[in-house]
C-alpha cells in the first residue's frame, strides 16, 4: 500500500505538495525541492503537463521523486493521450512502482503553450478513474487480461465553488462510484466554504485534502481571483497581503498558508491539505513549521 | 445548416494561379443562407476577377449542390462554357464542392479541370440571428441530448465532456471562451426543471469512435432493399438465359 493511503486510513492528517516538472531536461532544482521536502510530506504530487504547458511528463518525474526517496502521487490528465496512451501510462506507473494516482480532465490546450494543439479527452476523469479500478482487477477497460499485478490508491480533484457547489458534488459522487479513494480541492481560502464543502461531503467517507495555495503577494491574489476557475480569495486576505512590500509579502503569504493549514487541522475541515508552492516550493519547510506540522 | 465562410481574395487568387477562365458555381441552400454562394456572392466574386483580368465564362447556383443528380445535370447544361474554363470555384460547402469536384473528374469534357474550394466549412450550427450562426451539433453518430434536457455537451463543452463539468469555470463562465456560460451549468439548471438531475450521477461510458471511422456512409434500409430486389431480378434473368 502506499503511505498516503495508510497516513489516511489511520486518519493522521496528511501533506502532500504539489511538483511541477521542468521545462527542459535540467532535474537539480526539482530534485533540491524533494530533498528539502523529505520527511516532511507524505507524497510529492507530480503534474502532469500543468496548465497545458509542454514540458517533462509526470511519469518520469515522479521516477526522479522516487529516487530521492519520497513517494509521489503521479497525475494523469485526459487532454493530451487517447485510451491507449493513458492505460499504457498508468502500466507504466505500474512498473515503477507508483501507487498514488490524481486523475484530472486537464486545462484545455487552448490555456498553455500550445494552443493550436489538438484536444483529446477520449477519457476525462471519471473515465481515467475507471481506468485504476479496471486494472486493479486484472482487466483493461475492453476487458482483456493483464500480466502481472497493479495496484492504485487513485484519487481526483474537486473544484467547490458558491456557484457550482452542487454539479461539483455530483460529480464527486460520480468519481467515488467509478474508484476515487481520496480527493484534492482547488485552492481553497474560504474557510467558511471549505466548512459548507465538508458538511455537504462528510457522508462520503472519501478523505480530502484542502488545496492551499502560497500567496506571493496581493497582485497575486487579484490576479488569481480574475483568473483562475473555482479560486475565490475574500477581500480582507487581499486586505492583509497589501499590507506588506518586498520579501515580507512572501513571508506573510507563507504565514497566512500555515494559519489556514493549523485551522483546517484543528477544526478537522478536511483531512489534511495539498500544498502548492507554484515555483517556491523551497518555502515548504517554512510553510509546515508555520502549521506546525 | 452548415455554415460556411468565404475565403479572402488573396486566398482565392493563390488557388487559381494562372488560371484565366474561370467557372463560378454556388448553391442555393445554406451557402445563400450564409451570404458564401448565391447570385450575389458570385457577382461580387466576378467583379473582383475581372478587375484582375480574368474572365468568368459561366456562374451557376446549384440547387443545392451537394446533391450528385442536381450537379451532374448542370454541369452538362453549362457544358460548352465549362469546355474552355481554366477552373472552377465552388462556393458551397466542403460536401458541396466535393460533389461537384468528382463529377467534374468523372465527365469527360471537364476531367482535365481544377475545382477549388471557395468558402471554408466552419460547423454544423443554428442561426440565432440574421448574420449569426452558434455551432449546435457536431455530427457525432450518438445523440446525447435524450438525458441532457436537450442541450450538447458534445458541441457545447470546449472539452466535449460527457460526465459532468470539469471545474473550469470562472463564475458561470467557461474558463476556454468566456463568452460562453459552462454548458454542464446549463444542463444542471435545465435538468432541475424538468426533474431529471439525477441523469447526472450515471457514469457515461467513453464514446465510440468505432462509429466515427472517416469516411461515413448511411444507407437507407429502402435504398437496402430495393438493391437487393435488383440484384434478385438480374440473378433471376441470367439463370433464365
Amino acid at each position: 500500500m502506499s503511505m498516503l493511503s495508510e497516513v489516511l486510513k489511520i486518519d493522521r492528517f496528511a501533506v502532500t505538495a504539489e511538483f511541477a516538472p521542468p521545462k527542459g531536461t535540467d532535474m537539480d532544482h526539482m530534485r533540491v525541492c524533494v530533498r528539502l521536502a523529505k520527511g516532511r510530506i507524505h507524497a510529492a504530487n507530480v503534474t502532469d503537463f500543468q496548465s497545458a504547458v509542454m514540458r517533462i511528463s509526470s511519469l518520469t518525474a515522479c521516477k526522479v521523486v522516487m529516487d530521492e526517496g519520497v513517494e509521489p502521487v503521479i497525475q494523469i490528465t485526459g487532454r493530451d493521450r487517447n485510451r491507449i496512451a493513458i492505460q499504457g501510462e498508468l502500466l507504466s506507473a505500474g512498473v515503477l512502482g507508483i501507487k498514488n494516482l490524481l486523475a484530472v480532465t486537464g486545462d484545455h490546450p487552448k490555456m498553455g503553450d500550445h494552443p493550436n494543439a489538438m484536444p483529446v479527452y477520449d477519457l476525462d476523469s471519471v473515465g481515467i478513474l475507471q481506468v485504476a479500478t479496471t486494472f486493479m482487477s486484472g482487466r483493461d477497460l475492453e476487458g482483456n487480461s493483464l500480466n502481472g499485478r497493479i495496484e492504485f490508491f487513485p484519487g481526483a480533484a474537486v473544484s467547490p465553488t458558491r456557484q457550482t457547489m452542487m454539479p461539483q458534488i455530483m460529480k464527486m459522487r460520480k468519481k467515488i462510484t467509478a474508484g476515487a479513494r481520496f480527493f484534492q480541492t482547488q485552492a481553497v481560502f474560504d474557510l467558511d466554504l471549505l466548512r459548507e464543502f465538508r458538511r455537504l461531503t462528510t457522508p462520503f467517507d472519501v478523505p480530502v485534502l484542502a488545496g492551499i495555495v502560497l500567496l506571493k503577494s496581493a497582485g497575486m491574489a487579484r490576479f488569481m481571483n480574475r483568473a483562475i476557475p473555482g479560486v475565490e480569495i475574500p477581500e480582507g486576505i487581499i486586505a492583509r497581503m497589501d499590507r506588506f512590500v518586498g520579501k515580507e509579502r512572501m513571508n506573510e503569504g507563507i504565514r497566512l498558508a500555515g494559519e489556514m493549514i493549523r485551522t483546517i487541522r484543528d477544526e478537522n475541515l478536511a483531512d489534511g491539505v495539498h500544498i502548492m508552492a507554484i515555483g517556491a516550493e523551497e518555502r515548504l519547510g517554512q510553510i509546515l513549521d508555520e502549521a506546525g506540522l | 445548416m452548415i455554415i460556411t465562410e468565404q475565403k479572402s481574395g488573396e486566398d482565392l487568387f493563390a488557388l487559381l494561379g494562372s488560371a484565366r477562365r474561370v467557372v463560378l458555381l454556388g448553391c442555393s441552400e445554406c451557402a445563400t443562407i450564409c451570404k458564401t454562394g448565391g447570385t450575389e456572392q458570385l457577382l461580387e466574386f466576378e467583379k473582383k476577377l475581372k478587375t484582375r483580368g480574368l474572365e468568368v465564362s459561366a456562374r451557376c447556383v446549384l440547387n443545392p449542390a451537394c446533391n450528385a443528380q442536381v450537379v451532374k445535370k448542370a454541369l452538362k447544361g453549362i457544358r460548352e462554357e465549362l469546355a474552355g474554363a481554366d477552373a472552377i470555384v465552388s462556393f458551397s460547402c466542403g460536401d458541396g464542392t466535393q460533389t461537384v469536384a468528382k463529377l467534374v473528374g468523372q465527365m469527360e469534357h471537364t476531367f482535365h479541370i481544377p475545382v477549388y474550394p471557395g468558402n471554408d466549412t466552419l460547423f454544423l450550427g443554428e442561426t440565432t440571428r440574421a448574420g449569426e450562426y452558434v455551432e449546435a451539433c457536431r455530427a457525432c453518430g450518438r445523440c446525447e441530448l435524450g438525458w441532457t434536457g436537450g442541450i450538447c455537451p458534445v458541441t457545447c463543452c470546449a472539452k466535449g465532456l460527457l460526465n459532468g463539468p470539469c471545474g473550469g469555470a470562472k463564475g458561470r463562465q467557461c474558463e476556454v471562451n468566456a463568452d460562453e456560460e459552462c454548458v454542464w451549468l446549463r444542463i444542471c439548471d435545465r435538468l432541475a426543471a424538468i426533474g431529471q438531475l439525477d441523469n447526472l450521477l450515471e457514469i457515461r461510458p467513453p464514446r465510440d469512435y468505432l462509429k466515427n471511422v472517416h469516411p461515413r456512409r448511411h444507407v437507407l434500409e429502402s435504398r437496402r432493399s430495393a438493391d437487393r430486389l435488383k440484384e434478385a431480378r438480374a440473378k433471376e434473368g441470367q439463370d433464365a438465359k
